[in-house]
This record gives C-alpha cells, structure tokens and sequence, in this order.
C-alpha cells in the first residue's frame, strides 16, 4: 500500500510524458509536409544565431520593458527545472527534497528558486496588466480573436498559479521550514499557516506539491496547442532562420533549369521533353510558388509554429502601421492553423491528405494582404525568433502570378515593360543614354 | 554644363582594349526618371571631378528584374538576370557601382547563384572610398550647419546593413545630421518596395509616404536626404502632399555633395 503514490506518480508521469511525445511527432510530421530546403550552410553562424537570439535573448530586449520582463519569467523557467527535477525523483522514489543533502547549496538553489518565483509571478502580473488593462495596441489587433487573446491569458494564469504552488508547498513543509536555510520569501508566507495543525499543514503541502507537478505536465502538453510552444521551437527556428541577407530572396532552381534552357541555343526545341528520371537531382515542383502549406518549405511551416504572435512584427509592418490589410503576424498564424487543419485531415484519413476544397491562398491569406507587401524586411528584423513571413508572401505571389497571372494590372503593365523594354516603364531601350545629352 | 560630363560605355572602353576602373549601373530609374536623371548627373559629376575611370553599359543595360521578382515572377527575372550576366561577364567586369538599392541588392545577392559574382558598391559607399582614398574632397557650400535627415532605404539599409557610409558623407558636409523617429535597422519604408512603386497602394488609413514624410518632417529637417531613386520620389511626393515643398527639399546624397561644389 505504501507504494501507491509513488506508482501513481510514476502513471501520471509517463501518461504526460507520452501524450507530449506523442503530439512532438504530430508536429515533426506536420512540419515535414513542408518542401525540402537545404539548411546546411553556415554551420558557425546559425550556432551563433541560436546562442544570440534564443538562449541569449538578445532581439527579446530591443524592447526594453518586456525583454527584461520575458528574461526573468525565462530565467525562472529554467532554472526551476532543477527543482522539478527535485519533485520527479522524489515522486518516483518516494523520498522527500532528496537534494537537500547536498548541504548548504541547497539552501543557496532553493533561496534562488523562491526569489525568482516572486520575480516570475511579478513579471506575468505586468504582461496581464500590459495585455488586459494598458490594451497595448499590438495585443489588439483584427487577428487576435479568442483563442489567440485566451491562449495568452490561459499562458499568464498557468504561470501565476505554478509559482503561487510552488511557494505554498515550500511554506507549508515543516520540515523544511525548520532547516531554515534558502526559505527567503516561503518563511514569510509560512506565517500565513501559522495557526493550522502539523497534520493540515502536511495535507496542504502534498496538494500543493501535487497540484504544481501535475500542472506542469498540463502545461507541458498545452504547449501544443498553444503559442507557448515557442519556449522549444525558438532553438532550432533560430538555428534553421535566414542567414543570408535581409534582401536576398532565393532563386527558383527549377526556373533556373527552365531559363538556361530557353536561352541555350543549342537546345533542340523540338525535342520530345525528358524523361523525367530526376537526373537534373531537383525534380520539377507540382506548381510554382505557393498556394497552400504543402508548398511551402519546411522551414517555413516550423516558423509558424515557433511564432509567438507577439505582434511585433505587425508593428513594426508599414503596410498594417497605415491601416492596410497586411500583418505579418496574421500570415504565420493563417499558416498554422491551416497547417493543423491539414494535420487533422491527415489523421482522420489514416495517414493521407483527403481534398477539402480548401486551401491557404483565399481561405486564409487574401490577395489583397499578399499585394500590401512593400518587402521591406521590417517584420523580419522585429521577430524575436528569427521568423520570415516575407518568404511566405512571395512564394504566395510567385503563385498567384506564374500559375494564376492574377497580379494587378499595374504590376503586369511594369513586366510587360520589361519583357519589352528591358525597364518597367514603356520607354526604348535604346534611349537609355540619353540623359547624358539632356 | 552637359557638354560638361564624361560618360563612357563599356563598349568604348572595349574598342580600346581598356577595362575601366567600375562599371556605373544606371538602373532603370536613373536613365528614364526625370528626377532620378538628375541623381545620375550629380553622381556623374562626382566620378568625373575625382578623376575615376568609370564606364556605363548604356543601351546594353536591362532591368536587374527586381521589380518582377518582388512581384512574383521569378522567369522574368531570371530572364533578365541571365541576360544582364552575359553581357556583365562578356566584358569581364569585375566592380559594379549604382545609385539604386535595389539594382545593387539584386547584382551583389541574387546574381551570383546565377552565374554572376562581382563587387557591388552602393554609390554612397563608393564616394566614401574615394573620400578615405583622398581622391574626393568634400565641401559644407550651401549645406554647412543645415538641418539634414537621412531616409534609409530597406533595400540599403536593413536588407544589406549600410547604414553609416550615407551618413559619414552627410557629416563631411559638416551638416547637422538628425535622426528621425524610426531610422537604421528600424527604419520605416517609403511605400515603394517589392514592386509598389508599379501599383496604386492597397485601401488603408494614408499612404507609406506620407507617414514616413510626416516622421522626417517632425525633426524639423531643411533637407530629407535620401539614397535610392524611389524613396526620393516618394518622399518628394510627401513633402508635396504635406504642401512643405517651399520649406523642405528632398534630395540625394550624391546631390548634396555635387551642388555643395558647384558642380
């Protein structure tokens, strides 16, 4: 019988643990629907990259109120890991605060995990009032509807409940309490209790300590159905992000093939096409550029999942900062969602995608905020996490052009210009001198 | 003062069996925009007064095909693109310099996987060189102590990280530099980019332009200095819009430069 928690523990454990995997490799195969994109390169830069921007927070403080706010909940969050790794072991084996032989260290851990839970609970108390009270304009924006809105507030209220546990079970273990040693802020609570029972105090501190462990795990498989789920994609996002300039976009290789081969006077043009063996290594894509998730690149689909809709990049957008349709941050949330709609299908349908008459271009992503884009790379700079949606508005423009010919008039007037004239407005070439005589 | 400028072609160049020192890349809007022309003049004058042996492709030239990339169409592009690399390595050309972020962003990023590699310089980074080399001086004239902002261009600025050799060049003018609300790495667009400049802008509250010319106007500028020919129309354009064309003069840095001699 004096088996059962530790059993119980140990069910509840792998029960959170597995549905997470379970779910991580939903995601790896979501992701995996996503083109392939060689990422290869510049193995230096991108560890530089990952240790910068994500480990480092280095983008996060460029603003500064909530990049100290979001360092000390960041902080928090990893080094009271050690702590849960204190409860797994003690759940497990049955002991009780196993590390606390470890002398006065301890002390020194717990005393640091403590502080940094006021701080944690502090900071999410100011995101709640940031987001909730000041109504920063960023975090009420068209595309932050209800669950977008709620996901953040239910992420807040998660933290602020774990830290207020994590404290109340501190407090209320008397043993602990009478070592005094690391209980900083948990002796002042302590006195909260002060007039219950050892035996209530004991009943009090199992719940909190179950409660907080058991939340944890919650939270862990929230993670996939939330934004939160940046805390692990931003490593490999900011290792796989962009590393070439701002303003290089990548060249279609199977356009390359067809241009060489349009401009290769030696090719026969009656020729009956190639087999199509693949010999050229790249196979010819279904359609050029985008017009749902499947045709875009996986790293694509994994920065929308890593994106956080911190709005920062819609900020910062010139096209949504004057009141066009355009917001970056919308693009890589339609991108998701219509990703995990995709995902959903796939399951339904044992494993292969059945039509749905839907797709990411008009269902989601209009014409109308894909032609806003000035390419300006604002959004690009502002992402915390190394997102592009630029990428994605032009592989959906590449399509609505070379698939659909729909862009605007105006645009196909400027590359008729240049298929004619060699320039985008309907002068003569061979004027191009002439200013030198004006 | 036409008579006055020495504009080689690269076929000249070749018909002598020479190679000039850089290849000047006109761009589209230098060689047909009535105010970008004057740009090319300006920067024109400054090759010649510093004494560098520079040569355009003239007729030879096309569209880097920006514009049709931005938009979508990666053959036309690459169309253009193949075309611009044949004639570019048929004359062994090895520096290119332009007046256009945009032609400089698409030779120095986009041609190179297509089989042209040359160095690229912005033209404020070239008469930067010149003026480290010695071979340029640069003078305050009409611009000493005056009240100059800096619009970066995206396809300059944040696309490429250029940032400072504009802004040396304005402080050698010994003018007062002042920085606007959103400058450098976060530097607000002119609305023109990724083939705007083509299209009337999508529905909105007010357009990119007048946003950033409302920006560069409330740092009280005498002069908004820009970089590339597009943001020059569409600030002008703002300024127009902002009915300050009687207080405030859109101009480029190469400009500035030039008429602070009295070229």
């Amino acid at each position: 019988m004096q088996y059962i928690p530790n059993v119980l523990f140990a069910v509840i454990l792998i029960a959170g643990i597995g549905f997470f995997v379970k779910n991580v490799k939903k995601l790896a195969r979501n992701i995996k629907l996503g083109r392939n994109v060689d990422v290869s390169d510049n193995k230096s830069q991108r560890w530089k990259n990952m240790a910068m921007i994500a480990l480092g927070q280095s983008k996060m403080v460029r603003r500064p109120v909530a990049g100290v706010l979001h360092a000390i909940v960041y902080i928090g969050f990893i080094i009271i890991n050690i702590e849960v790794l204190e409860i797994i072991i003690d759940g497990l084996l049955g002991t009780h605060r196993i590390f606390a032989s470890i002398g006065s260290l301890y002390g020194i851990l717990i005393g640091a995990f403590e502080i940094l839970a006021v701080l944690v609970f502090v900071s999410v108390i100011l995101f709640w009032i940031r987001r909730n009270i000041i109504k920063m304009k960023r975090f009420w924006k068209s595309e932050m509807t209800s669950w977008p809105k709620n996901d953040a507030n239910y992420i807040l209220y998660f933290e602020m409940v774990l830290m207020t546990l994590f404290l109340i079970m501190n407090a209320t273990d008397v043993h602990f309490q009478a070592m005094n040693s690391g209980n900083v802020i948990s002796q002042v609570i302590a006195t909260w209790f002060s007039g219950l029972s050892e035996g209530t105090l004991h009943i009090i501190e199992r719940g909190a300590w179950w409660v907080h462990i058991v939340g944890i795990l919650i939270f862990l498989n929230y993670l996939y159905y939330s934004k939160h789920l940046h805390i692990l994609l931003a490593f490999p996002n900011t290792y796989y992000g962009k590393v070439k300039p701002k303003g290089q976009l990548d060249n279609l290789e199977a356009v390359t093939n067809e241009v060489k081969m349009m401009m290769d006077p030696n090719v026969d043009p009656f020729a009956a096409p190639a087999e199509d063996t693949g010999t050229e290594g790249e196979e010819m894509p279904a359609k050029f550029g985008a017009s749902d998730v499947q045709d875009l690149n996986w790293l694509q689909l994994l920065n929308a999942y890593t994106c956080t809709e911190c709005g920062r990049c819609t900020s910062e957008c010139p096209a949504n900062q004057t009141g066009k349709k355009l917001s970056p941050r919308k693009i890589m949330m339609d991108t998701r969602d219509r990703l995990e709609e995709v995902g959903k299908n796939i399951d339904a349908n044992k494993g292969a995608f059945k039509e749905d008459g839907k797709q990411l271009l008009d269902d989601y992503i209009t014409k109308e905020e894909l032609w806003a884009c000035t390419s300006c790379n604002a959004c690009t700079e502002a992402c915390p996490v190394s997102i592009d949606p630029l990428s994605i508005i032009l592989d959906m423009r590449r399509y609505l052009v070379m698939e659909q010919s729909a862009a605007p008039v105006e645009l196909n007037n400027m590359m008729t210009n240049i298929e004619n004239n060699g320039a985008p407005w309907p002068y003569n070439q061979m004027d191009r001198l002439n200013w030198k005589d004006e | 003062m036409s008579e006055s400028l020495k504009v080689p072609t690269m076929a000249e160049f070749m018909a002598q069996g020479k190679q000039p020192e850089v290849l000047f890349w006109v761009g589209c809007a230098g060689s047909f925009d009535d105010r970008a022309k004057k740009i090319t003049k300006a920067f024109v004058k400054l090759l010649n007064k510093a004494n560098v042996e520079f040569a355009v492709l003239g007729t030879e030239e096309s569209c880097t095909g920006d514009p049709a990339k931005r938009s979508g169409n990666e053959f036309l592009f690459q169309m253009q693109a193949v075309t611009n690399i044949e004639v570019l390595n048929a004359y062994e050309v090895k520096k290119i310099v332009t007046a256009c972020p945009h032609c400089f962003n698409t030779i120095k990023n986009e041609y190179p996987e297509l089989g042209g590699t040359y160095e690229v310089m912005h033209h404020t980074q070239f008469l930067k060189t010149l003026l480290d080399e010695g071979r340029l001086t640069i003078e305050g004239g009409q611009f000493k102590g005056k009240r100059i902002t800096f619009h970066d261009p995206c396809y300059l600025g944040r696309a490429n990280n250029v940032y400072e050799a504009p802004r040396d060049l304005i402080q050698k003018l010994e003018a007062e530099l002042v920085e606007m609300k959103n400058c450098k790495r976060n530097g607000l667009c002119c609305g023109a980019g990724g083939a705007q400049m083509f299209k009337e802008p999508e529905k909105g509250d007010k357009d990119v332009n007048v946003e950033r010319t409302e920006q560069a106007l409330d740092v009280k500028p005498e002069i908004i200095a820009a970089g590339c020919p597009f943001c020059n129309t569409m600030m002008t354009d703002g300024v127009k819009a902002k009915e300050k064309e009687g207080d405030v003069a859109v101009m480029d840095i190469a400009e500035l430069i030039a008429n602070a001699q009295d070229l």
